[in-house]
């Protein structure tokens, strides 16, 4: 029950953690699948419709449902540890995102119980998203993400009042730890681009469940019009899902190099440079629709320039390893993993800018491979560094280590397997998203193999993390405060795993990788910046949950024209909204003699 | 440096040139200058691609840590470092920003039709190709035919979903959208007598894998021998006469014979000289009475209802011997 009523944002991150993992499984599933059906020509083990659904919801689950709740676990329960807040701003907000982004998930999935899944591929043109869909599966798609994004709006503007306002005493702006600064300008990048994607799939939705006319070409509407809100929005969401990998990676090369981020400011810079060059890349997408040749030229020069911000980041981590004294674990092991790999997505990225190219590119597997390289070669290889890096702190144990390089050498090998080849695919004439592909063309079937062996090494990998992660649950909580030693920032400061209030006293911040200073000037403890008091606290609340139930409720009346049960739906948020308005909630109190008696019995 | 193998194994086939195809492989000018501007991206990449490579392997090498390492300085950055690493990268940018926005002015410009110039408008169907030659008023499906030598303008458009116009061998795609507004053109050439595949590149539901075509490059007096064929319709013979019948009675309300005339599915004038089936399956009796009886085996959400259980297998049979005279 204290999961489900609970607001405080170490709870939140890990229910993020846990459910964004769950979905990160299932779309890796559903990519095993197809990779089998590809792995020989004119297989038959999969139809072409169940493909296209595998393929849709591999895709659409990856990156609103895995990746970025990931992420937000990460931002959830780190973040207000590195500013030494004792919460995010709002966690009541906090937790209503995260149930929306939990039930608009399970609408997004409910195909797999009702038949009929999303098909349209997850950019979801029309009109093959519309009138050649039949069925609920892109209703699903339009309304279950509907609900998810809300949960990732208020998530984000959460995310940004925190870091503006909550930041602990001395720590300006410039002190910030990188993870920090990356969480603050992905969550500026969401507030554009999923306000875009919002306005845009309730125009599908409208189009499919009230007829309405915005992409029907016959009744005056414009298909390309969805291409351009879809990759206004598509674009900055593949920025919003590297930057916070670009964060953990400065986290975690600092730590395990003994050294300070090299070139702090310009990584800043370079990452605000990258997320305001994100929004202006969109048409990179859309080279082979026809927009002509000026627009053409000016997306694919903006997109090359992104090269440069990219470029300074990558050199400032080799920098940073550089006479530095680097301890190879399994969390700097992904680490430092992702610079070649990430590197060689950056690169295909410039070669796909080049538009005259890009024409033989465009919707081939050379992209899939370079998305992929960017995707897992970049995000995925950081939330495995993540995961590694900060599991101790969360649940005060460490994982195995063994294990853990076992997952990353197999990880790593499957990885460059299952994609590597697929440049080379693409390159030869094979198109995306193919359900399967004739027999008897020159290196198909070979490469086609390979790279489904590969994908089966990468499920290998996951599970045996898997196995290391239920192991290490069944050992005594043992980690330490500062686990990995040369822990830089504040969260490193405080037991592993943290109290629910976080910082007894809000700590004084005194530079750059706060803990790291403490620690060189002989300190055991961050310098508190207040005397002991009373630690004002939030209650937990039942209202997020019921929110999210009535938001469920009316996304399915609305799809099936049962006005009731959409009317119903929407009471429920209302009824919610109301008692939320008029009751007063002034939280409690944890009095600071309560807290010393905990101490001195738990030592 | 594990992984600058493959790297290096894809150069040497690129340079080898063996058994390659698609955009690997040009067959006309647009696909040769845009292999020029791939492999010049590629050469200046493989070479940041190194740099970074040995600078990144030199540091987890040299800078492992080692038992007794004291702390190490803890430096801040560089602003030398920091500027070279920004301004070298704009340099390699302008040398690859300045062929990209010359060559893609260059294909636009191209692919504006001309006076003089040949266009056939194609439009994509689920999941099938319509080619239409509008001075000779021709009609055709599925195979284009085109003179060696001579620049064609493509004009794309689509009836229901958004395709794309993929010959890899002959340059790079366009879409056809939908709408009859932002009509695309595409301008391609064929330095080659040859037959090259063609591919819908933009998933267009169930049949996208399999809406294959293909471009035949004739040389000139060959190819004005077939649009000469392809204006004289085939003459209905007494062995034949069945199955017109049947064809007509069955077939006709979708399916068009006469030369120019567009119709719901293909017109299958000119059938008898088509190498593929839908697009990909090989062209015979056999797998034409499979097509005819169970479509949607071939290729899946195609819009043909199937005759299995309409016509008896002697009735296909005939119109198979009445398709299979369509010259």
């Amino acid at each position: 029950m204290d999961w489900i009523t609970t607001v405080d944002h170490k709870k939140i991150g890990i229910l993020y953690l846990v459910t964004g993992g769950v979905f990160f499984l299932l779309a890796g599933l559903e990519a095993i699948l197809f990779r089998i059906q590809l792995m020989y020509p004119m297989n038959d083990f999969l139809d072409a419709q169940t493909f296209n659904e595998l393929v849709t919801m591999h895709g659409t689950t990856m990156l609103f449902l895995a990746a970025l709740p990931i992420l937000f676990g990460f931002f959830n329960y780190i973040l207000p540890l590195q500013l030494g807040a004792r919460d995010v701003a709002f966690p009541f907000l906090n937790a209503l995102g995260y149930w929306t982004f939990l039930f608009g998930g399970l609408l997004l999935n409910l195909g797999f119980f009702t038949g009929g899944l999303p098909d349209s591929g997850w950019t979801a043109y029309p009109p093959l998203s519309t009138e050649y869909s039949p069925g609920f599966g892109m209703d699903y798609y339009s309304i279950g993400l509907q609900i998810a994004g809300i949960g990732t709006l208020v998530g984000a503007i959460n995310f940004i009042v925190t870091i503006v306002n909550m930041r602990a005493p001395g720590m300006t702006m410039m002190r910030m730890p990188l993870f920090a600064w990356t969480a603050f300008i992905t969550s500026i990048l969401i507030v554009f681009a999923f306000s875009a994607f919002g306005v845009g799939i309730l125009m599908l939705t409208f189009d499919r469940v009230f007829d309405g006319h915005f992409f029907n070409a016959a009744v005056g509407g414009n298909v390309i019009l969805w291409q351009h809100i879809f990759w206004i929005f598509g674009h900055p969401e593949v920025y919003i899902l590297i930057l916070p990998a670009f964060g953990i990676l400065s986290e975690v090369i600092p730590t395990f190099s003994r050294k300070r981020l090299f070139g702090y400011t310009s990584m800043v810079f370079a990452t605000a440079l990258i997320g305001f060059l994100g929004f202006m890349v969109w048409a990179h997408h859309m080279f082979t629709v026809g927009m002509g040749s000026v627009a053409n030229i000016l997306f694919a020069v903006a997109t090359m320039l992104i090269a440069v911000p990219t470029g300074i980041k990558i050199f400032n981590w080799i920098f940073t390893i550089w006479k530095g004294s680097l301890k190879l674990t399994t969390a700097s092991l992904f680490a430092v993993g992702f610079i070649p790999s990430f590197t060689m997505g950056g690169v295909t990225g410039v070669m796909l800018a080049m538009a005259a190219a890009d024409y033989q590119y465009h919707d081939t597997y050379f992209v899939v491979a370079h998305f992929h390289y960017v995707i897992v070669g970049g995000t995925v290889h950081g939330i495995f560094a993540a995961f590694f890096y900060w599991f101790p702190k969360m649940f005060g144990r460490k994982l195995n280590e063994t294990l853990g390089k076992i997952t990353f050498w197999l990880f790593l090998i499957g990885f460059h397997l299952t994609f590597f080849i697929q440049h080379w695919l693409g390159l030869i004439g094979m198109p995306r998203r193919v359900y399967t592909f004739l027999d008897g063309q020159t290196g198909w079937n070979e490469m086609n193999f390979v790279s489904t062996i590969g994908a089966f090494l990468m499920g290998v990998a996951t599970i045996i993390l898997l196995i290391n992660i239920i192991i290490t649950a069944m050992k005594p909580k043992d980690a330490e405060a500062d686990t990995w030693e040369d822990g830089r920032t504040m969260e490193w400061a405080m037991p592993s795993p943290p109290p629910v209030y976080n910082f007894k006293q809000t700590p004084l911040v005194r530079g750059l990788d706060a803990w790291w200073v403490e620690k060189r000037a002989g300190n055991d403890a961050m310098t508190p910046a207040e005397p002991l008091g009373p630690i004002h606290m939030p209650n937990g609340s039942i209202l997020p949950v019921i929110m999210s139930i009535g938001l469920f409720i009316a996304g399915l009346g609305i799809m099936h024209h049962a006005t009731w049960a959409s009317i119903g739906g929407f009471g429920i948020l209302a009824v919610c909204m109301i008692i939320r308005s008029l009751i007063d909630d002034p939280g409690y109190y944890i009095d600071p003699a309560e807290i010393e008696g905990k101490e001195v019995k738990a030592s | 440096m594990k992984r600058l193998i493959p790297l290096t194994a894809m150069m040497m086939l690129l340079l080898t040139g063996c058994s390659v195809e698609g955009a690997l492989d040009p067959k006309g000018p647009v696909a040769e200058k845009q292999l020029d501007l791939i492999l010049l991206s590629l050469g200046v990449m493989t070479l940041v691609l190194v740099v970074v490579f040995v600078l990144f392997f030199w540091v987890i090498i040299r800078y492992r840590r080692k038992p007794g390492d004291e702390i190490p300085e803890q430096i801040e950055g560089s602003h030398k470092l920091e500027a070279t690493w920004t301004i070298i990268p704009i340099v390699l940018l302008f040398i690859m920003a300045v062929p990209t926005v010359a060559l893609t002015f260059n294909l636009e410009q191209e692919a504006k039709a001309t006076e003089g110039d040949m266009v056939i408008q194609v439009v994509a169907k689920q999941f099938w190709w319509e080619f239409t030659y509008p001075e000779e008023g021709i009609v055709t499906a599925q195979e284009v035919y085109i003179p060696v030598g001579k620049k064609v303008v493509f004009e794309l458009s689509s009836t229901d979903v958004q395709h794309s116009f993929w010959v890899p061998e002959l340059g790079g795609k366009k879409d056809t959208n939908v709408g009859g507004r932002n009509v695309n053109y595409l301008a391609l050439e064929a330095s080659y007598p040859g037959t090259y595949k063609g591919k819908c590149a933009e998933l267009c539901g169930q049949g996208h894998a399999l809406m294959d075509f293909k471009v035949i490059a004739l040389e000139q007096p060959e190819y004005d021998a077939w649009v000469q064929k392809m204006l004289t319709p085939a003459e209905v013979t007494v062995e034949t006469e069945l199955g017109a019948e049947l064809f007509e009675a069955k077939c006709l309300s979708c399916h068009a014979i006469d030369p120019g005339m567009p119709s719901m599915g293909p017109n299958l004038n000119g059938f008898a000289d088509r190498m593929f089936i839908a697009g990909w399956l090989e062209n015979d009796a056999e797998n034409l009475v499979k097509w005819i009886e169970t479509p949607e085996d071939v290729k899946p959400g195609v819009l043909m209802p199937g005759f299995k259980d309409v016509l008896t297998r002697e009735e296909i049979d005939e119109i198979v011997k009445y398709l299979q005279s369509l010259h």
